[in-house]
């Protein structure tokens, strides 16, 4: 069967879920092999092989790891004109996206971003235009090169044993051009990651205050799920921008996703017109959220809120 | 320091937006057409470099004639001149090909930085920026939420998942940004009267050594297959809270198995 390569997206030394959904999807397209880079293959090698990596190319060191994607490109566009794999997929995430350009520039090959589905002849689906419009297009020049988009499938252990081979890293001084002299990780407690997590519950201007999002994250660890945020109620300092949901935010996918004081215009809308359920709260009974809710609650956030937490606490 | 800007024209993000029928581009000619939103804080970025500096700010757009009034409407906020590539071989371009173009006019230009937003909102496909660095061989600083120029070196602070990260590097290089990064101004009506007499080049892909075949469709390496509208959300059940709206909500996650 020929071989497809899985760019592997790890956070922290721990492959992210976005890296065992493509594991999944690479397996209906062909012999998975997962390609490391930076980082430490070592550590992800049993969650590879848990989700069906055959393979794991590990190409490690501080030249990777000291600068932005630059390199890591260089090595993976060597890797794909030396194994000549089926289909290349990476994580539909800032990097994931990066590295894809760059390689696909050096190979002169097409690429599609942000698929939801990929299917055995290379047709992947993309969801464009805030949600409203079905792409379904593939690579004419090249073989495909996919970012893949989080959440969009249910990923599933396919246990195999990999093997591990070393690959070298042989950069030139371009590839070292921008380096990261820092690296800062803020504490963000227990919670899920925005774009991975299966349940979403975002706060709007509505929630009023920094102070009060207290109350969104309350609901959002009693239900397990992350936090997301309006523009609104970024712009206005309530939570931090890497929270945002939609049009220039995150795009969330989640089983479920509760926007609380949220009106729900249509750049918001574009970051989660494609969960599988949506719950609003809202004191306006007109707001174009409750055109797309499933269940929807006419009212004061500050009354609902509240009173949903303690029954969730009493069912516990 | 030469900076040059590179703005989009896009269809507006709050109307309806549609890919064509007959050949699957985005349809731009019954949208209304705006500055791609993150290209605006790129503008305002080069604009207080050059007042902080000094140097010249210019603006490059590809894309077809109509985009003219987004260019008029960028210069207006105070860019020096602007750049234009128009040319109907370009219709149908793909991101690969588009950023040949875009490299190579910004090669002729010599800039010493490139400024640019980190997606645009219809493609928001973020892989431009890269992109254009790979062929001009420059350093990329992406996704910056704040840009310090010293002298030709340049640092910025990025979000990541996990926090934020500081990058360096060295002019020439390309930076793109995020709409965190600053808040743009509005044009005064000085501004929009001093735009109309800006200078406006406009260039062919002759001008720049491309040929029609490497660009459009016929130089595209992926093509749309098909598409079509998503059906839209049916609204559910809308309840008043009164009283009991917190439980009601909760009664609702159980009976989905959410709690
Ligand atoms: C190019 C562009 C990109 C954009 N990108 C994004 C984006 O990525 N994400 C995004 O979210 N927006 C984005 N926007 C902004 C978007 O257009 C809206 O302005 C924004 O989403 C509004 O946020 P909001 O719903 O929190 O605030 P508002 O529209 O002000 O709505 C607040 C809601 O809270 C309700 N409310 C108030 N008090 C209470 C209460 N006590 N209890 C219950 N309900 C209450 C109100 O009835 C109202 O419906 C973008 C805009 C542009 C032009």
């Amino acid at each position: 069967m020929a071989e497809v390569l899985v760019v592997v997206e790890a956070s922290q030394g721990v492959a992210k879920k976005v890296t065992l959904e493509m594991l999944t999807l690479a397996r209906t397209l062909g012999d998975v092999s997962a390609v490391v880079l930076g980082g430490s293959a070592a550590a992800l090698a049993d969650k590879l092989g848990e989700f069906g990596a055959s393979k794991i190319y590990a190409a490690e060191g501080e030249d990777l790891d000291g600068y932005l994607v630059a390199g890591k490109a260089t090595v993976l566009a060597a890797l794909i004109q030396r194994v000549s794999p089926a289909a290349v997929l990476l994580a539909s995430s800032q990097e994931g996206k990066e590295i894809a350009g760059r390689v696909a520039v050096k190979l002169d090959n097409g690429l599609l971003t942000d698929v939801v589905a990929l299917d055995a002849d290379g047709v992947g689906t993309q969801v464009v235009f805030a949600g409203s419009t079905i792409v379904k297009s593939k690579v004419s020049k090249g073989l495909p090169i996919v970012t893949v988009r989080p959440n969009s499938l249910t990923p599933t252990p396919a246990p195999a044993t990999p093997s591990v081979e070393q690959v070298e890293v042989a950069l030139t001084d371009k590839d070292k051009l921008a380096k990261v002299v820092e690296r800062k990780v803020e504490a963000k407690g227990a919670r899920p990651e925005l774009a991975e997590a299966s349940i979403v519950v975002s706060g709007g201007r509505g929630v009023g205050s920094a102070d009060n999002f207290k109350l969104v994250e309350e609901l959002a660890d009693l239900l397990g799920g992350a936090v997301g945020a309006s523009r609104a109620a970024v712009d206005s300092g309530f939570y931090p921008h890497q929270f945002q949901v939609g049009q220039t935010g995150k795009t969330v996918s989640p089983q479920l996703y509760v926007a609380l004081g949220i009106s729900g215009a249509i750049q918001h809308r574009a970051g989660m017109q494609t969960s599988k359920t949506i719950i609003a709260v809202n004191k306006d009974a007109e707001a174009p959220i409750f055109e797309l809710a499933d269940f929807g609650v006419v009212g004061d956030l500050f009354k609902v809120v509240p009173q949903a937490a303690e029954e969730i606490r009493k069912r516990k | 320091m030469k900076i040059v800007v590179l703005v989009k024209q896009v269809p507006d993000s709050g109307a309806d937006r549609n890919l064509r029928s007959d050949d699957n581009t985005v349809d731009r000619a019954s949208a209304s057409n705006v500055i791609n939103e993150m290209d605006e804080y790129a503008i305002e970025e080069a604009l207080r470099l050059q007042e902080a500096h000094g140097g010249e700010v210019v603006i490059l757009t590809v894309g077809p004639d109509r985009a003219t009034e987004s260019i008029r409407k960028a210069l207006s906020m105070g860019p020096d001149s602007a750049v234009h590539v128009v040319d109907d071989a370009l219709h149908g371009s793909c991101a690969v090909a588009t950023s040949k173009v875009l490299a190579a006019a910004i090669a002729q230009q010599g800039a010493d930085l490139v400024i640019c937003g980190a997606e645009s909102t219809d493609g928001r496909v973020q892989v431009l920026p890269h992109m254009i660095a790979e062929r001009l061989g420059i350093a990329a600083l992406t996704g910056a939420r704040k840009l310090t120029v010293d002298g030709t070196s340049l640092t910025i602070e990025r979000q990541t998942d996990e926090g934020y990260e500081v990058v360096t590097a060295s002019t020439p290089a390309l930076v793109s940004v995020w709409d965190t990064i600053n808040d743009p101004r509005y044009p005064s009506f000085k501004g929009i009267m001093a735009a109309k007499k800006k200078p406006l080049q406009t260039l062919s892909l002759g001008d720049l050594g491309i040929a029609a075949g490497e660009v459009g469709f016929d130089g595209a390496t992926s093509t749309v297959v098909e598409h079509s509208k998503r059906p839209p959300r049916q609204a559910g059940n809308k309840i008043d809270a009164g009283d009991d709206g917190g439980s009601k909500l909760v009664e609702y996650l159980a009976s989905e198995k959410f709690v």
